[in-house]
């Protein structure tokens, strides 16, 4: 790509980039939220047209009018957010809008789509049921029903944007071994994340962004990720956030669970006799495998799901039913991980998406009448605290970078003084210098009393913020440690299921 | 080739191009129409003009069509916004006529000023009630609306005739022998006319006023309120509604009923206003309920362009009327009114989607992949 430019209203979201990729390398793709990452690689993919600059394909120049264009070129994209169908099968997503699909009429051969997925998945291990329906998988096998969607359809260059930011670690490392082999293929693969590390382990070279330019492209073994850091931010990134001193002593209950028992989607047992303790201005960590009842754990406890037995007390008072709007009225504040699904109306404004759950109250909202000036003034003032970029309060939330979307999500949430919040991986998507923002927010609103649910699956994140971690496997706490005795290798053998003490 | 892609931003200047657009393209092929079947176009259209909105007492004629228009055109712009697809206005006016006629039968001895205000409170009511059904079947067993008030647009329809001729109901007209073998409904007394409110020779119906109230209800409502917010997220995000508290189903039986009261009171001038009298054939051939969806797809929702093109289609179908005769057929007058529609949707389909003309990509095959090459 030489010379790239793509203005948007207001942002100029890549600015003269040049950037290059060669077969059988892994290229990774950094920079801040913003910084022009995800734009980049949707003028690659045909879903955006650059304003100005010229893409050469294997030395031949190419113009991308539709996404389709970049398909038949061997394109193909894992967008950052998900584009399944839901209620599809995995095959039948699979050959969704093919080309192949349509040219035999609508006459799908299930056996022969199967077949060639079985052999997709095998060849670059990614196990996966292709007649499981999308909504029935966890977000690490939609990941790879999307990568299995992009190979199938014969890309020989495959964008992943930000793959890992919902993964496990195991599920990542999995994905890597994936990405290696297709590389070895003499595929190309173009790697976006904020986790350092993994660029580090997977990578071959890199290139950095920032608003919108290139800094650089350098080779992965001659540089490190403090220096990696610094060409993102522009300064040295000093990691500052760590919990001070032990738990407090004793202090008020914010949130207490007992017994609490929950089925999943599907039906199935998701939670066991759940008996968890949350003090005010406590950081409670829940650590787990993804699907051991995390996402479960955090829905009932914010009204979203009903619950088949047990308690959830909320500073002394127990929950009456299983109703979201009253959990926002007794002060549980909720990041979902599902951001673009759950957390923000996409189409809605950021300024609407700020007040999503404080407009039912003054003074954004008195006797059934919305302030509107009230709503922009919220919004210019959270946009500044939490340094949220979008270039209006205005701007559809839908066009936010994934980053800021998620810091729309905390600014709402840490607003509305909750007394308890539910924080689902807060820090996904977020790059470093955000990141470390987000943590100090975090321990901030702990200072001030709230009792936080922190469930993420990044050990480092739980080790560096919670007082106490709890670990969930297969729907059950097996083990409570407090952060000052926790081992790593406890923590990762717990995970794991091993029962202890 | 030809492709026809979504486009993924709406250029401002399309927004405002395109109509001017539709509207030459109209001009063109009903011209060419008009002149291959003989027919000065310069001089039709002058006089489609002139009976559709300026000849004496034209005006006034389109009002009365517009008013239905404009009622149950709003009244699908409530629903399609929180993405709920009442297409039900058309029973939903109907039962607004049935309560409006009743209450004005049974008031007969009555003040105006209590009649009137009754029929219109009798429309909301009936018209919301029907409208509630698919509303509460949507909501708690998760039904597609679309199908449940389509349906119920066959059995309101089939209600009213019943009324009127199948039974001895107390809407049929029962005095007379001629009424007997004939059936009709029952006609309203005068003090259930409604008035009208001229303005510089132009009648403007009660109905209309009505609805012109409602459709800056409807903007307060969408734009400005706690429920309009609420329903906007609904329209955009269930899952998001759920997570902000949004009790989803409530809203939507709201909102259907809503949508339905508007059509309801669209049901009660027509009674109250030009009909005076329960007339299911007529209703039924007017269909102002489908064509109020037409109406508020044109108005991209918005309430303030649902009266304009309430007006516009109202005098669109009025001229046509009087402009079919015995050298001009009803065939062709029909033809000209579905050019002038076709050319205003796919105007606005074009804003939405850019069609290609394209050579077949990927016509080349893709190069085998090079040991090593730049790419990009
Ligand atoms: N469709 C759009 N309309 C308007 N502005 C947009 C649109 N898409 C992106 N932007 C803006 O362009 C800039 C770059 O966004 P982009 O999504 O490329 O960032 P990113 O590097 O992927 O960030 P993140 O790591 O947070 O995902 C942002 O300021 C964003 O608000
Ligand atoms: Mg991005």
């Amino acid at each position: 790509m030489r010379g790239i430019t793509k203005r948007f209203p207001g942002v100029l979201a890549n600015d003269q980039v040049d950037f290059e990729a060669l077969p059988g390398e892994v290229h990774a793709l950094l920079g801040e939220n913003g910084a022009g990452k995800s734009t980049l690689s949707n003028i690659l993919t045909g879903l955006y047209r650059p304003d100005e600059g010229e893409m050469l394909l294997y030395g031949k120049p190419a113009t991308f009018h539709a996404p389709r264009d970049a398909i038949d070129a061997g394109v193909g994209m894992v967008h950052q957010h998900f584009r399944l169908a839901a209620s599809f099968t995995v095959a039948e997503n699979l050959v969704l809008g093919h080309r192949d699909a349509a040219d035999r009429g609508l006459l799908l051969e299930p056996r022969v789509v199967e077949g060639r997925i079985a052999e997709l998945s095998r060849r670059y291990r990614m196990p996966v049921n292709p007649r499981a329906r999308i909504w029935q998988l966890s977000v690490g096998e939609q990941q790879r029903v999307e990568i299995l969607k992009v190979l199938y359809r014969g890309a020989r260059i495959l964008i992943l944007d930000e793959p890992t930011s919902q993964l496990t670690p195991q599920e990542a490392d999995d994905l890597f071994q994936t990405l290696r082999l297709m590389a070895a293929e003499q595929r190309t693969i173009i790697f976006i994340s904020h986790k350092l590390e993994e660029v580090m382990a997977v990578s071959n070279r890199v290139t950095v962004l920032r608003r919108g330019k290139v800094i650089g492209t350098v080779m992965t073994g001659d540089t490190n990720t403090r220096e990696l850091a610094r060409m993102m931010v522009g300064r040295d990134v000093v990691f500052t956030q760590k919990k001070q001193g032990p738990a407090q002593a004793e202090r008020q209950v914010a949130l207490e669970l007992r017994q609490v028992s929950a089925t999943g989607d599907l039906g199935t047992p998701a939670l066991h006799n759940v008996n968890l303790t949350v003090h005010a201005g406590e950081i409670v960590g829940v650590a787990g495998v993804a699907g051991n009842g995390q996402h479960e754990l955090a829905e009932v406890v914010t009204g979203m799901r009903r619950r088949t037995s047990g308690q959830v007390i909320v500073t002394g008072r127990p929950a009456r039913g299983s109703n979201p709007l009253e959990a926002i009225r007794r002060g549980i504040a909720y990041v979902p991980d599902d951001r673009l699904g759950t957390g923000v109306a996409p189409s809605l404004s950021v300024a609407e998406n700020l007040v999503l759950k404080a407009f039912r109250r003054p003074p954004i909202s008195t006797q059934g009448f919305l302030h509107p000036r009230r709503i922009r003034a919220n919004a210019v003032e959270l946009m500044r605290r939490f340094n949220i970029a979008a270039s209006s309060p205005q701007t559809p939330a839908r066009q936010l970078s994934g980053g800021n979307i998620q810091k729309v999500l905390l600014a709402r949430e840490l607003s509305s003084h909750p007394r308890v919040l539910v924080a689902c991986s807060p820090t996904s998507g977020l790059d470093v210098g955000a990141t470390d923002t987000v943590r100090g927010l975090l321990l901030e609103a702990a200072r001030d009393g709230v009792g936080i649910l922190l469930i993420s699956e990044d050990l480092d994140e739980i080790l560096a913020l919670a007082d106490r971690i709890a670990v969930l496997y297969g729907g059950r706490i097996t083990g409570i440690v407090e952060r000052q005795h926790a081992e790593v290798e406890q923590l990762g053998l717990m995970m794991a299921g091993a029962a202890t003490k | 080739m030809i492709r026809i892609e979504r486009r993924l931003t709406e250029s401002r200047w399309l927004v405002a191009a395109v109509p001017a657009g539709s509207l030459v393209a109209a001009a063109i092929l009903s011209g060419l129409i008009l002149l291959v079947t003989g027919h000065d176009p310069v001089a039709t259209w002058s006089r489609l003009l002139d009976r559709g909105f300026f000849a004496p007492g034209a005006m006034s004629a389109t009002l009365v069509t517009a008013t239905p228009l404009l009622l149950t055109g709003l009244a699908a712009a409530a629903a399609f916004r929180m993405q709920t697809w009442n297409i039900g206005a058309e029973g939903q006016l109907y039962l607004g006529a049935v309560g409006a006629s009743g209450i004005g039968i049974a008031l007969r001895d009555q003040s105006p000023f209590l009649v009137i205000p009754a029929m219109i409170l009798a429309g909301i009511v009936t018209g919301a009630a029907w409208a509630a059904i698919p509303g509460v079947l949507r909501a708690y067993t998760r039904t597609n609306e679309i199908i449940t008030s389509l349906m119920l647009n066959y059995v309101a329809g089939l209600l009213m005739s019943y009324l009127i001729f199948d039974s001895h109901s107390y809407w049929r007209d029962l005095s007379t022998f001629t009424a007997r073998v004939f059936p009709q409904g029952k006609y309203l007394p005068d003090a259930a006319s409604w008035p009208n409110f001229p303005l510089g020779g132009i009648a403007i119906p009660l109905g209309f006023v009505l609805g012109m109230i409602a459709a800056a209800v409807l903007w307060v409502i969408y734009t400005a309120t706690r429920f309009g917010f609420e329903a906007r997220v609904i329209g955009d995000s269930r899952a998001a509604a759920h997570y902000a508290g949004i009790r989803t189903r409530r809203k939507i039986v709201a909102v259907m009923a809503l949508s339905g009261a508007l059509a309801g009171i669209g049901g009660a001038s027509e009674i109250g206003d030009f009909r005076h009298v329960l007339d299911p054939r007529g209703l039924q051939q007017a269909s102002f309920g489908y064509a109020g969806i037409v109406v508020a797809a044109l108005a991209r929702l918005n309430p303030f362009a649902v009266i304009v093109v309430a007006i516009l289609l109202g005098g669109l179908s009025n001229a046509g009327f009087s402009l079919q005769g015995a050298t001009f057929p009803a065939g062709l007058v029909g033809t000209l009114q579905g050019l002038i529609l076709f050319c205003a949707l796919a105007g606005e389909l074009l804003v939405h989607y850019r069609i290609r003309f394209a050579r077949r990509a990927g016509a080349a095959p893709p190069a085998p992949v090079p040991a090593r090459a730049e790419i990009a």
